[in-house]
C-alpha cells in the first residue's frame, strides 16, 4: 500500500492519493502537452524524463509558462 | 526590392551571431487581449519579442490559448525576461524554466530589480546572474541602468547586449540621460540598445539618433490609446532614427543663420550701402 504524499504545487499545499511521476501530475491538471516548464526543489525536470520523475512527499513543484511581459 | 528594403537588409542588427532586419524589440505585456498583442506586434515589424515567465493557474481555464500560440517561437524570437525577480538567484532559476519551456533557446533578457517603487535595476545582482548565465551558456542581454562602468562590466562578463534604461520601467518619461547613454554607446561594443521609459515616437527617433542599435518597449505601445498605430509609429520612429544616425546629421550652428535659398536674382532693389 502506497502512502499518500503532500507536495507544494506552484506554493500551494496538495496532496495526491498515491506517489506519480510528473507525466501523471500534469495529466491530473489538465495540462499535458501544454508548453510549459516544470522544476522540482529548484532543479529543472526536463520534459524527457516527465514520464520517470516520481514525486516524493514534501517536494516543491513550479509549473510555468510564458506569458505577456515586457 | 524597393529601397527601404534594401537599406534594412544592409543594416542588420547582429545579436549574438545573429542578424535581425528590425531594431525595434517590444514586450508582450499590458494589452487588452491577445489579439490585441498579436496586431500591434505585427504592426510593429518587431522580430525579438519579450514575455514573462509565470505559474500556471492550476485548474483554472484548462482550454484557453497561450501566449505562444498567438506568438509563435517559430516566427518570432521569443526572448524570456526575468522581470519581477530582485536577486541573481530568482533571476538564474526563472531563465532556466524559459530555456527548459524554449526547447533549448538561449538568449534572454536579465533584469533583476532593486525595489517595486522604481524598478530600477539592482546591479550587483545583475552583475552576479550575468555571471552564472554567461557560464551556462545562455545569451544574455542586460537591462542596466545607464551607468557606463556598469554597462562594461557586463560586456566584459560576456553580455551579448547592454540594456540600460532611458527612465524608469513604465514612465513614458523619455530619455533623461542622453548624455550618459552617449557614452555607452561610445565605450561598449556589443549592442547597446535603450530598454524602458519610451513614452513616443519621437522618444525612439532620439534613442536612435544617439547611435543606439535597438530600442525595446512594451507600455509606450500597449498604454497607447491606439496600440496598434502607436505600434507602426514606432517602427517608423526607429526606422526614421537609425537612418538620420547613418546618414549624420547636419553640424549645430547656434550663433549663424544660412539662407537656403539662392542670395543672388533677387528681384528687389539692391540695398544702397554706406
Amino acid at each position: 500500500m502506497s502512502a499518500p504524499i503532500r507536495v507544494v504545487l506552484n506554493g500551494a499545499p496538495r496532496e495526491f492519493p498515491d506517489p506519480l511521476t510528473v507525466s501523471q501530475l500534469l495529466d491530473e491538471l489538465a495540462l499535458a502537452g501544454r508548453r510549459l516548464a516544470v522544476e522540482r526543489n529548484g532543479e529543472i525536470v526536463p520534459r524527457s524524463r516527465f514520464g520517470e520523475a516520481r514525486l516524493a512527499d514534501g517536494d516543491r513543484i513550479e509549473v510555468v509558462i510564458a506569458v505577456g511581459g515586457g | 526590392m524597393n529601397a527601404p528594403e534594401k537599406i534594412a537588409a544592409e543594416d542588420a542588427l547582429v545579436v549574438a551571431g545573429k542578424p535581425y532586419r528590425s531594431r525595434l524589440l517590444v514586450g508582450t505585456g499590458k494589452y487588452r487581449d491577445f489579439d490585441e498583442t498579436r496586431r500591434a506586434i505585427e504592426a510593429s515589424g518587431a522580430e525579438i519579442v519579450t514575455v514573462a515567465i509565470r505559474r500556471t493557474n492550476i485548474g483554472q481555464n484548462p482550454g484557453e490559448p497561450s501566449l505562444l500560440e498567438v506568438l509563435p517561437p517559430s516566427r518570432y524570437t521569443i526572448l524570456p525576461n526575468t522581470a519581477g525577480c530582485y536577486t541573481a538567484d530568482d533571476a538564474v532559476r526563472t531563465l532556466r524554466l524559459a530555456r527548459e519551456l524554449l526547447d533549448g533557446h538561449a538568449l534572454v533578457k536579465l533584469e533583476v530589480l532593486g525595489d517595486a517603487q522604481s524598478l530600477y535595476p539592482n546591479m550587483p545582482e545583475t552583475l552576479a546572474a550575468a555571471k552564472t548565465l554567461v557560464a551556462e551558456g545562455f545569451e544574455v542581454m542586460a537591462y542596466c541602468s545607464d551607468d557606463p562602468i556598469m554597462a562594461k562590466q557586463l560586456e566584459e562578463i560576456g553580455c551579448v547586449a547592454v540594456m540600460p534604461l532611458a527612465s524608469l520601467i513604465g514612465s513614458g518619461m523619455g530619455i533623461l540621460n542622453p548624455w550618459n547613454l552617449q557614452i555607452i554607446i561610445d565605450r561598449v561594443k556589443v549592442p547597446v540598445l535603450v530598454d524602458a521609459g519610451i513614452g513616443t515616437a519621437s522618444d525612439a527617433s532620439i534613442a536612435m539618433e544617439l547611435g543606439c542599435d535597438g530600442v525595446l518597449m512594451n507600455t509606450a505601445i500597449a498604454k497607447a490609446r491606439e496600440p496598434v498605430r502607436m505600434a507602426r509609429a514606432m517602427k517608423l520612429a526607429v526606422d526614421a532614427g537609425r537612418e538620420a544616425f547613418l546618414a549624420g546629421r547636419m553640424p549645430k550652428k547656434p550663433y549663424e543663420a544660412s539662407p537656403s535659398s539662392p542670395q543672388s536674382g533677387l528681384i528687389t532693389a539692391t540695398r544702397k550701402t554706406g
